[in-house]
């Protein structure tokens, strides 16, 4: 490792980085609901509106619900509107995401992940995020700090450019709640990596327009297949704003949407989403087995995963979420992207780190032996 | 990569001293990670922290299992299960006040901090002169990097006092003394 210059490094809270980033992109309204442990992110915000160094409006609602339908308000007259949440409370917004999406409002969100009740835990899975595939948002997910960071300032690019609201989602505690070195990028550079937020239509009371009117059968479907034009096509952006980020700040993740890590000439690969990758990373040299992280959730890069998995005998996805019922989400998912390959590789899955059971280097090397066994089918790591 | 695991009870900012100690590796130029063993906080219950020092990029994300360096807060912690667990023959411990050392085989620092602190601070915590310690007793992490990141997380007179408690404790503890103190048994 090169040395770096004697001035040292900037060692924050990933929560407080985050909110650091959001601060940078100037949302002009942020409606929050306090919940851990997305609670971080947002006391930091709050710190930094009563320091006076915070340009939007943070508003106090009263929910989640609200949070989420004050940020459709927000963002339809026309300026950013950001808030963050966990877990129940993600869950409490499910009824609006869809309407978020549905009116085309690039509304920012931060997921803490955390596991859902019952039993009650506040710890860290994906299970609120995952559960939310369906509503129409962009979904990126983080490995660190300085991607979480990173990903928060895209992501408002993103979501203005497509016109899509965006989840960037961190593992709750064991990411958000990390002190560990991240590099900020400065007002300056966010304003001219962030360009001004024109909406083409807004709410004006001097120019009067309805959004969100009632879809007859005649448009209604217009409408949905519009929207899923979108989020597919939004992988254009996604991997636009990653090479942009890249030449701007010297820092990408893969190609936005995938990225793959001691891939070449292996036979067998783990795919992972989230913090998980980190672990991993220190095992996979050493069981010569290549690493596939999933950045973007929505839209899934099926494509992207089929091709970096053509030349593998074995895959295992390890993800800390589970259908009920079903299987965990994203081996489905992956076994499906993979049906197109003429030589497919076997796929087993895991679901492991579920409600903050920890993930340790242990786990991670019994996860890889099994991958590198060919042995098909689901296991429960715990 | 060193690993350092933190042991205290709920109130005495163990979970601060492994961010402070992250924060001051990272004045110094090292790669470092702080973090508390995630839980519900209750006054006085056993808590754990963790930070992590590198000079190369550090990307796992368990917890401590086999700690290099064991801070315990509150010696009344130390016959805990949970507090031996992992320990390696040459795991270094750093302790506030005496323990009962017939329990361990490793090399222990100790040194009544409560007393020092309730002289500089007028109050029994001792997160931040736990640090002091680690820094003499390790030379890992400068003294100056310590002061630096009290002063980023704790303002004012606050920020004061634990720098001079900090500064003081490094000062009144020396490395070697400690050293003698099982010097028969030490090796590495």
């Amino acid at each position: 490792m090169e040395k770096k210059e004697k001035k040292g490094k900037n060692v924050v809270e990933v929560a407080q980085a985050v909110a650091e980033a959001v601060k940078l992109c100037e949302p002009g309204v942020i409606p929050v609901y306090p919940i851990t442990p997305q609670t971080h992110v947002s006391e930091t915000l709050a710190k930094m509106e009563a320091d006076g160094d915070l340009s939007g409006e943070m508003i106090r609602v009263e929910s989640e619900q609200s949070a989420i339908s004050a940020c459709i308000g927000a963002q339809a007259t026309g300026v950013r509107a950001y808030t963050a949440t966990s877990s129940q409370g993600l869950a409490l917004m499910h009824e609006i995401l869809f309407i978020v999406s549905g009116m085309r409002l690039p509304v920012v969100m931060t997921v803490v992940n955390r596991s859902l009740s019952a039993p009650l835990s506040i710890w860290n899975d994906q299970q609120d995020s995952i559960s939310q595939r369906d509503t129409g948002w962009i979904q990126l997910h983080v490995e660190d700090g300085q991607e979480a960071f990173d990903t928060q300032v895209q992501a408002f690019k993103i979501a203005q450019e497509t016109r899509l609201p965006v989840m960037v989602c961190l593992d709750g505690f064991v990411l958000s709640h990390v002190y560990e070195p991240v590099e900020f990028l400065t007002r300056e550079q966010v304003k001219k990596f962030v360009p001004d937020y024109k909406p083409e239509v807004s709410l004006n009371p001097t120019k009067p327009v309805s959004m969100g009117t009632l879809g007859t059968p005649e448009y209604y479907i217009q409408f949905r297949k519009q929207l899923q034009d979108a989020i597919k096509q939004s992988r254009e952006t996604i991997t636009k704003v990653n090479r942009e980020f890249a030449s701007a700040f010297g820092r990408s993740y893969g190609n936005g949407l995938i990225e793959t890590i001691n891939l070449k000439g292996k036979k067998h690969a783990l795919i992972s989403i989230g913090s998980v990758a980190g672990t991993a990373r220190k095992l996979i040299e050493k069981e010569n087995i290549g690493l596939i992280k999933i950045k973007s959730l929505r839209p899934f890069p099926a494509d992207d995963i089929a091709k970096a998995c053509e030349d593998l005998e074995s895959v295992g996805v390890i993800e800390k979420d589970i259908s009920l019922g079903g299987n965990g989400a994203i081996y489905d998912e992956v076994k499906a992207a993979l049906y197109k390959l003429e030589k497919r590789p076997k796929v087993s899955g895991f679901i492991a780190g579920i409600g903050g059971r920890d993930i340790n280097l242990n786990d991670m090397e019994a996860v890889l032996k099994k991958i590198k066994s060919g042995k098909e089918g689901t296991e429960w790591v715990m | 990569m060193i690993e350092i695991r933190f042991h205290g009870r709920g109130g005495q900012g163990a979970v601060t001293a492994a961010a402070l100690l992250a924060k001051a590796a990272g004045y110094d130029n090292k790669f470092s990670q702080g973090f508390p063993a995630f839980g519900v906080e209750r006054r006085g219950a056993p808590v754990k922290a963790f930070t992590r020092i590198s000079d190369d990029i550090i990307t796992i994300r368990s917890q401590i299992y086999k700690p290099d360096y064991l801070i315990i807060l509150d010696p009344s912690l130390s016959g805990l299960d949970e507090v031996k667990e992992g320990l390696k023959p040459d795991t270094v411990i750093i302790v506030n006040g005496e323990i009962d050392a017939s329990g361990f085989e490793q090399k222990i620092y100790s040194y009544d901090a409560t007393s020092l602190a309730l002289k500089v601070l007028g109050k029994d915590i001792v997160n931040t002169a736990m640090l002091g310690m680690f820094a003499k007793a390790t030379g890992l992490v400068s003294l100056e990097s310590i002061q630096k990141a009290i002063g980023d997380i704790f303002g004012g007179k606050a920020g004061e006092l634990n720098m001079e408690l900090v500064k003081r404790v490094y000062d009144e503890t020396g490395s070697n003394e400690a050293k003698e103190a099982n010097d028969k048994e030490t090796e590495g």
